[in-house]
């Protein structure tokens, strides 16, 4: 599988960490709601077929990204960089 | 009679290098270009192993990779490798092989006494017979089955050769050199696509090397010499001896170079083996089709073979496989064997095809050479003890099978064809379908879903011309889409082709009134056709159940001539179609791959990175006991000669309490957090407070999970108003610096911080000791170490002997101790100005052992106790947890049941009478005559001070049973030891040392 890193470009996976389902909404810190930090700490969504997932290039920029992955055929449709540049590096969706 | 060689020919033979290698310590005679197993045909041997199960002999049945029967033990010593195919062995001068799985010898096999009690040993019988209602039984008839049934043993020895892995990226990717692999990469070679070729044999060219036909006016095999010239000069790189055995998403192929498995051993600098991971843009799956066997009474003895195994054999090698040889076949292409047999001087005894007609081209052939062809004919049995030497004949008829009468025919050999199988493995593994072709009564690759396409005869196209032009035109459409100017590639052209004629599925010619023996599916593992039929019977019946209920297809052939025999039985038993029986998919890897080639170079020292500290070559050369923690090398200890490990810590210890001493600690994780916002990040990632930490103060931390238990500890130093220095446990380091990334990049991206990890930068050594402060005043002079100006918990930096230092004063030992930090490449010289410093006052030097007795009598917690289950509460760190703010874990660390005063929770442990506690012991309450686990040991030392062995343990209720006297008991190693419980803080616990 090769991940296209928006800042490295396309590397091997075993440069990546995987980083869990990701289809949550982070919990606010001041949240203190057990049910909302339970809901996001363990319901995963578990499809077949597209599924959004973390990966750190923990081998290269060490950037988090947010991967879209068909996991019926290891498809990637995209990678987004997350985090404070994100705007710059917007990554690409492959059709 | 048996097989022998023939004075001249064999495309791949050099008959001016003669060679010798031995079976079973028995000569044999070879020459350059013989495979194990045509030398051993030419040598006149027949049997060259036993059945794993019925001990039944066998011979060589096939010529390549597909062949069941025919495994060898190569070579000795650390060398030794078991079940090789002999079909797949390239001789060379002085090896040796042995026949496995009989004794005492080939000839005579005690265990064949087993076939006696055939009848017995149908599917499941092993499970039914032996597994009565309890386990026992089977647990003792295990051992003596697994002795009698087997394959060759593997060395015990380590292996003396060397393995690579390497990498290939390429535009194309073809499997296999055949007619249609070699057109389709001549076509996009022209066009200038790059190509790369892998070939599983040592010589390039497939069923060209044994077609009787001519390519462009010349013969065969001359054509694919000439074709893999063009290819070289074209750029192509071609990989003999190459398999591709895996295929993987994103169209990544694994296969393994055999680059010295032909040579007595490596050349100089040479591997073993190379296993390649190729990345492709397009892969050419020419991978062609196997000879399907047909089952019936005695289709296994010696002497039986595949037809295409015989042509194979006579073209490659010059060798026959008898002298009076009959073809039993249900297709036109198996005449070629018998037609190419009899045109060397063999005698054809006859030709037995269950078909009403055959081909015109056959016909004449067989008039030509007037031969004797028994049509609507089928061999029912082969008959013989350790070879063929007659069949048994019957009428046949496609509807009602063999029909009564028939004959008996003296031959010595008998060539079987059932039509033919393409090789669909590498397109399944892709996740492509298999589909049913009617035509070939077998599987083609379905619907492409990786960027891959199938030609030649791995869909069916049999004939010579149909594979060449299947392959041009697959390689000009790859060429086309790969956006190359396609010129015209000419076709080549064949004369003197032929074709398969009408292929009707028999599989098995079926005795009806069991007049014969057994008839085999799956010659390797024993499995027959009245073995699916039971099967069927006993609920068996999808192809899953079958596979595992009989083991079909499950031996190390992977049923490379049985799978499909055996699917379509099992359709016939339950009267459905073959595509309604279904098949199963291919898993990798196609062939058996050494595990040398996959571990690679990374095998011993070379397992796993060694990470070593600055101080490392200071430890070793002081004899220190090294230790693996992690992928670090940590001191152990540093004994006085032959010191025990025991009595070496205490030692240190004790040295530490009332001296001084020094450790390496240069493992700890270490992040450089900086940023306007980094003092919030640290309110937000701690459980305690930051806010309030002022510059030139360290903190003890303590980080939670998001489920609110304990995640890692340790102390952040304030170096600034926007930068500190943080610690993480030597464990954590890695998944530390993951998780606050993870939180800058998903939870607050707004938050203006930098992480770095410095782990590797920063040399650190922590010396502890009541005289730990006169050593450090001998050579820092820009410190004021004075008790006030220098306090607990301060961080202050200066220079030791010109290097600049950062200084914090910690303890972890309890004693007054600081931690001295230093760019690495330092470290060394630090470390050794200290030693040296401290050497008037006695300094030493302590290790792994002594760090954790040391932290034990303080009852400070680490990895036993951070054990993923532990909150703060439970090690007693519950009033550190700020409530004045919300930070990761807060919200979920208050969830009820974590709150229930039974958890397990940290205590000490004092042994009563002085013994030994065993770390590994479960906590019993005895004298309330429960014998149930209330908690366990996570550490345990001797403390000289107090002069017993103390533990720390997490205990059910913790500090509730304060004083309570519990039993310690490790049942494994049987060890029982009374303890009482007490606080975890066993030494000073007003923390007066440190602080002094």
């Amino acid at each position: 599988m090769i991940i296209d890193c928006p800042v490295c470009g396309p590397r091997h996976l075993t440069e990546f960490s995987y980083g869990g389902e990701a289809s949550r909404t982070p919990v606010g810190i001041a949240q203190t709601d057990q049910q909302a930090w339970e809901g996001y700490v363990f319901a995963r969504n578990n499809p077949r077929g597209l599924h959004d997932e973390h990966w750190q290039h923990s081998g290269g920029c060490r950037s988090w990204l947010h991967v879209r992955r068909d996991v019926t055929n290891h498809r990637i449709h995209s990678v987004r960089l997350m985090g404070p540049f994100a705007a710059r590096h917007a990554g690409h969706t492959s059709p | 009679m048996t097989g022998m060689r023939l004075p001249s020919g064999g495309n791949c033979l050099d008959r001016s290098r003669p060679l010798q290698f031995t079976l079973d310590s028995q000569r044999m005679a070879a020459f350059a270009g013989d495979t194990a197993a045509s030398a051993l045909i030419a040598n006149g041997v027949s049997v060259v192993g036993r059945s794993f199960k019925l001990h039944r002999p066998r011979g060589i049945f096939a010529a390549g990779t597909e062949e069941p029967n025919a495994l060898l033990t190569l070579r000795e010593g650390g060398r030794q490798e078991p079940n090789v195919k002999a079909t797949e062995v390239e001789v060379f001068d002085g090896l040796v092989a042995r026949s496995q799985n009989r004794w005492p010898s080939l000839g005579l096999d005690v265990m064949a006494a087993t076939g006696l009690a055939a009848p017995f040993f149908s599917a499941g019988f092993y499970y039914k017979t032996f597994m009565g209602p309890s386990q026992k039984a089977w647990m003792f008839y295990e051992r003596i089955i697994r002795r009698a049934a087997g394959l060759g043993a593997a060395t015990l020895q380590p292996d003396p050769d060397r393995y690579e892995h390497a990498w290939c990226f390429t535009d194309v990717l073809v499997v296999g050199s055949g007619p249609a692999g070699l057109a389709s990469a001549l076509t996009m070679a022209r066009n200038g696509v790059q190509v790369t070729l892998v070939e599983q044999e040592p010589v390039p060219g497939g069923h060209l090397l044994q077609e009787p036909g001519l390519v462009d006016g010349i013969p065969a095999a001359e054509w694919a010499g000439q074709a893999v010239t063009e290819l070289e000069s074209l750029g192509v790189r071609i990989m003999p001896r190459t398999t591709a055995w895996g295929y993987y998403d994103g169209n990544v192929i694994s296969a393994v170079e055999r680059v010295s498995d032909h040579l007595a051993e490596p050349l100089p600098h040479q591997p073993r083996q190379r296993h390649w991971t190729i990345r492709a843009d397009r892969v050419v799956l020419a991978t062609g089709a196997f000879e399907r066997p047909i089952a019936f009474a005695g289709n296994d003895l010696p002497g039986v073979m595949l037809a295409g195994a015989a042509e194979r054999y006579l073209a490659r090698h010059a060798v026959v496989p008898g002298q009076n040889i009959a073809l039993f076949t249900c297709n036109d292409m198996a005449y070629g064997a018998a037609f190419a047999l009899h045109d060397v001087g063999i005698r054809i005894a006859a030709i037995i095809d269950p078909r009403d007609t055959v081909g015109d081209d056959v016909a004449t052939g067989v008039a030509d050479r007037g031969l004797d062809l028994r049509l609507q004919q089928a061999v029912v049995a082969a008959h013989g003890r350790k070879r063929i030497g007659s069949i048994q004949t019957a009428p046949f008829d496609i509807a009602r099978g063999a029909l009564p009468g028939g004959e008996r025919i003296a031959v010595d050999s008998l060539l079987v064809s059932g039509g033919f199988n393409p090789v669909i493995h590498l397109a399944s593994q892709a996740g492509g379908p298999a589909v049913f072709d009617r035509a070939l009564q077998s599987f083609v690759p379905g619907e492409a879903r990786e960027a891959w396409m199938a030609t030649g005869a791995a869909t069916g196209q049999l004939t010579l011309a149909g594979a060449l032009g299947d392959g041009a035109r697959t390689g000009a459409e790859i060429a086309t889409a790969l956006g190359h100017r396609t010129v015209a590639t000419a076709v080549p052209s064949v004369t003197g082709d032929r074709g398969p004629g009408a292929m009707p599925g028999i599989f098995e010619i079926r005795d009806k009134q069991k007049k014969y023996g057994k008839a085999f599916v799956d010659f390797q593992h024993d499995v027959t056709v009245d073995d699916i039929r039971l099967a069927n019977r006993e609920g068996f019946r999808s192809v899953e159940h079958l596979k595992r209920y009989t083991t079909l297809g499950m031996a190390t052939d992977q049923g490379k001539t049985s799978n499909i025999v055996g699917l379509a039985l099992m359709a016939d038993a339950r009267g459905i179609s073959i595509p309604d029986a279904g098949t199963t998919r291919y898993r990798p890897p196609y062939t058996p791959v050494s595990i040398g080639a996959l571990a690679g170079p990374e095998v011993g020292a070379a397992l796993r990175p060694r990470r070593l500290t600055p101080m490392h070559d200071w430890h070793v050369a002081q004899g220190a006991e090294m230790m693996q923690a992690g992928l670090w090398f940590r001191p152990r200890y540093y004994p006085d000669g032959a010191e025990p490990l025991e009595a070496g810590y205490v030692r240190e210890l004790s040295m530490v309490r009332g001296g001084v001493g020094m450790v390496d600690v240069s493992t700890l994780g270490k992040i450089d957090v900086q940023g306007p916002d980094a003092t919030a990040f640290l309110e937000r990632v701690y459980a305690n407070g930051f806010a309030k930490l002022p510059v030139g103060r360290a903190r003890y931390g303590l980080m939670l999970r998001e489920d609110g238990f304990l995640f890692d500890d340790g102390t952040t130093w304030r170096l600034s108003e926007t930068r500190y220095l943080m610690t993480t446990t030597t464990a954590n380091a890695g998944p530390v610096m993951q998780h606050l990334e993870f939180l800058l990049a998903a939870h607050w991206p707004d938050l203006r911080v930098k992480l770095t990890s410095v782990t590797e930068q920063w040399a650190a050594l922590a010396i502890a000791g009541p005289k730990s402060r006169d050593v450090l005043r001998r050579v820092i002079d820009d410190i004021d170490f004075d008790n006030t100006a220098f306090p607990f918990m301060g961080v202050r930096s200066g220079t030791l002997n010109g290097v600049d230092v950062l200084l914090a004063r910690l303890s972890f030992s309890g004693e007054m101790a600081y931690e001295v930090y230093c760019g690495a490449h330092s470290g060394a010289a630090v470390w050794s100005a200290l030693m040296q410093a401290g050497e008037q006052i006695g300094i030493i030097a302590y290790g792994m052992e002594a760090l954790g007795a040391l932290r034990i009598e303080k009852g400070h917690v680490a990895g036993r106790e951070l054990n993923g289950r532990t909150t703060a509460a439970d090690v007693g760190l519950g009033r550190m947890v700020s409530a004045r703010k919300t930070f990761i874990g807060s919200t979920l660390a208050q969830r009820a049941y974590l709150q229930q005063p039974d958890r397990e929770q940290l205590v000490g442990l004092s042994s009563v009478s002085g013994t030994r506690i065993s770390p590994s012991s479960h906590l019993i309450d005895a004298d309330a005559g429960d014998a149930r686990s209330i908690g366990h040991v996570t550490a345990m030392t001797y403390s000289p001070e107090l002069g017993t062995y103390v533990a720390l343990g997490l205990l059910e209720g913790g500090m509730a049973h304060l004083g309570k006297r519990l039993t310690a008991t490790d049942p494994v190693r049987g060890n029982t030891v009374e303890v009482e419980v007490t606080d975890p803080c066993f030494i000073d616990p007003d923390g007066s040392r440190m602080h002094g």
